[in-house]
This record gives structure tokens, sequence and C-alpha cells, in this order.
């Protein structure tokens, strides 16, 4: 609602304040708890690395509709079609809320989805791995929905009031998601042994990439400060890393899958302690250079040109209609 | 790549059920309101969060600005003789 009276030219003289005061009665408004609304004074900086970190989460939804969208056309049941489907119009809404979370900011839908057909805008690196068979989309639900409820649960709490609230919405809706990919992993895991060696496989091939989700080491990250004194972000990359080991580890076991890491173990204080990741993987797939990351682009790109004459024809039937009411 | 206009934006108001009052609950793009409710339906009502939608041209609303706050919302802190219990009545005077 916010975004057309946000361009709006202001009307009255510039306020005597100067930005260090207006900075300072800011983050003493975060300090408090208090959710900063899309009218609100905001430094820019908060404003861009909102911007930036909305819109590529929004990008990741979308673009993450196209792995699992592979498996709905040959889900193994009707049962799990009708869920797969749902599962992924999720996700398109994920996107539609984070989207219109960042418009709230400033910035317009089509600049935003330009900058990810471009390839200028990153998502998430996890979805540009491939699902070559069905354990894939069970694995995709248990583990990196899981991981991003991880991710997810604190940004519910995020002082930019718009994304908060689009993440409340988002984290109902995202359990559904983690549990039935567990669901889908559990029937495999107690089916025949080929069933089983695909749930193993498909767990050897997330489990790292899925570990990867929760960003560089802390030592190596550079939006993490500012992000935290803003509270925009609540913990860590490691802190929520270690979380989600500690979480699935047991799941796996349940399974009676084993997680493809010869060295994890349980530490004396609880916590899992796994091996290191390759984060020249990451970094790769990050830059571009992943398994599918042009595939993924292609295909967005495909659907956006696809769907342009319905966008227009939209327009056009609407501005029609409404002459014809006037008249 | 057709770089078309967005659609409008229109703000979303759901009823949860009746006898509760519609609250906003986002945004969404749509050519015009009659696919604004179809949209609205879509992305805010999967899993029976309403029971009536209403939909408004975001540039329709008139929004307070937030300057402004203090001259539209403080004054009513120090007239707290408009709360009930500004009022001390004797224990004796029952059902008041
Ligand atoms: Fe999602
Ligand atoms: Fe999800």
């Amino acid at each position: 609602m916010y975004t057309q009276s946000l361009n709006e030219p202001s009307s009255r003289p510039v306020e005597a304040l100067d930005d260090a005061e207006r900075l300072a009665r800011f983050q003493a408004r975060i300090d408090a708890e208090e959710k900063i609304e899309p009218k609100d004074w905001m430094p820019d900086a908060y404003r861009q690395t909102l911007i930036r970190q909305i819109s590529q989460h929004a990008h990741s939804e979308i673009v993450g509709m196209l792995p699992e969208g592979n498996w709905i056309s040959r889900a193994p049941s009707l049962m799990r079609k009708s869920i797969l489907i749902a599962k992924v119009q999720d996700e398109g809404g994920h996107g539609a809320y984070l989207y219109s979370a960042a418009e709230t900011l400033g910035v317009s839908r089509a600049e935003l989805i330009e900058q990810l057909l471009s390839g200028r805008a990153k998502y998430s690196s996890i979805f540009n791995y491939p699902t070559p068979t069905w354990a894939d989309t069970a694995a995709i639900g248990w583990l990196v929905d899981g991981a991003a409820i991880m991710n997810q649960i604190p940004l519910c709490r995020c002082s930019y009031g718009p994304y908060a609230r689009a993440m409340v919405r988002v984290c109902k809706e995202e359990s559904f998601h983690q549990r039935q990919g567990y669901h889908a992993m559990l029937s495999l895991a107690r089916g025949t042994p080929s069933q089983r060696r695909m749930a193993q496989d498909a767990l050897n091939r997330w489990w790292w990439p899925a570990l990867m989700m929760f960003g560089p080491p802390d030592t190596a990250s550079h939006h993490t400060g500012l992000s935290v004194k803003w509270k925009i972000k609540r913990f860590t990359n490691d802190e929520l890393r270690q979380k989600f080991v500690d979480f699935t580890v047991p799941q796996a076991e349940f399974l009676g899958l084993t997680v493809p890491d010869p060295v994890l173990r349980k530490g004396d204080d609880g916590h899992y302690i796994t091996g290191a990741l390759d984060w020249s993987e990451f970094n790769a797939v990050l830059k571009g250079n992943g398994p599918c990351n042009a595939e993924r682009l292609r295909e967005r790109r495909t659907a956006h040109d696809d769907g342009a004459w319905v966008r227009e024809a939209a327009i056009a039937h609407a501005a029609k209609r409404s002459a014809r009411a006037v008249a | 790549m057709s770089q078309t206009q967005d659609w409008p934006l229109f703000e979303i108001f759901v009823r949860a059920k009746s006898g509760l009052d519609h609250k906003h609950v986002g945004s969404l793009h749509a050519a015009d309101a009659a696919m604004a409710i179809e949209h609205a339906r879509d992305l805010y009502t999967r899993r029976e969060e309403g029971v009536s939608l209403w939909v408004v041209k975001s540039s329709d609303i008139v929004a307070s600005d937030p300057r402004d706050s203090d001259a539209l919302f403080t004054p009513a802190a120090d007239k707290i003789y408009r709360h009930p219990t500004f009022y001390d009545i004797p224990k004796e005077v029952e059902t008041l």
C-alpha cells in the first residue's frame, strides 16, 4: 500500500533534524523492539539491505518452484501429486508475499523481476542442484524446507514490519512442506531395497548443500554485523546451521539413513560436530557455475516471456471494461 | 524479454469468519478489482483463512503521515480521565 505514497514528493519543509539525530532515534526504536513501518524514516542502508534481502528471498521462492515442479507430472500417486502441487503453489505464494513486502520499500515489482531475469540478482544456491529422482522432492521438503524454517522463524521478529508479517504467513505454511517431505522420505526408507537406496542417494546429494543454505561461516560473512544491530538478523549463520544439524541428524537416524559425513559425531555439550564444508563449491554455485544455474534462469525467462501476452491482454481487457462502465 | 508495466497494486482485507472485522493481510497486483479478488482468493485464503474479501486499489488509500503522529495521537495520553480507572469509587458502591 505504501509504494505510491513513498514515491510522492514530500510537500513539507525539510525536517530540522540532522541525520545523526534521526539515526539515533531510529536505533532507539529498534533497540526497544519497535517495528519500523514503510513510511517511517529509515537510514538508506537499512532500506537497501532489506530490499536486497527480501527480493533475494522472493526470487528463491520463485526459482524454488522449478526443481520440484519437475516431478509434478510424475509423482508416484495421486495423493503425492496433490501434495506436491499444493506445496509448489505455496512457494509461488511466498514469492508473492515477499515481493509485496519489498515493494513497500519503494522498489517496483517489474524492477525486481528484471533483476532476477537478467541474472543480476542472487537467489538461494540450493535451487541450482538437479532433481533426478522422486526421492529428491522428499529430501527437498525435509532438508531444504527444514533449513529454510530455521532461517525464517527468527525473521518473523525482524524489525521491519511488512517483512516480519510476510514471514509469519510463510512459516505457517513451511511446516507442512517439511512434514510432507519427511513423510515421503519415510515411505521410501520403509520401502523396497531400491527405494531405500534412492532415499540414501538423495540424502547424500542434499545434505551438504542444505548445510550451506545458512550462508558462509561467521568468520567470513560481511552482512552479519549491521543486520544484527538492526534486528533484521537475530542469529548468526553458524548458530542456525548448528541448530539445524542438531535437529536433523536424529531424524536421519530414525529413517535408518546415513548422514554422508564420516567424521560427524556428538560433542560433549550434546551438539553435533560436522566435517568441514566445501565452500569452494558453494561459491562456484553462487557465481553461476552450479549444475542448473543456466537452466533455471532459462526456464524463468521462458515462463515470463510466454506470459507477456496474458499480462498485456488483461490490462487491455480491464481498460475496455472500465471505459464501458464510464460510458 | 518484454518489459510490461506492473498491474496496479491492490490492498487485500480478509474477514476470517463472520462476526469479525476485515483485516489487512497484504497486497498483490491485478489488472482490475475482479482479478484482485480472484488472486486474493488464491494467495491469502488457501487454507480457509477467510469467508469474505475486500480489495482496494493501493493508490486510493489515504494514510496519515508518521511525522504527524505526535500531533494526532499523543494528546490522548494526558486525558486519563477518559478511562474508567481514573475514578476512585468507594467500595460500598457496587455494580459500577
Ligand atoms: Fe517457501
Ligand atoms: Fe517451502
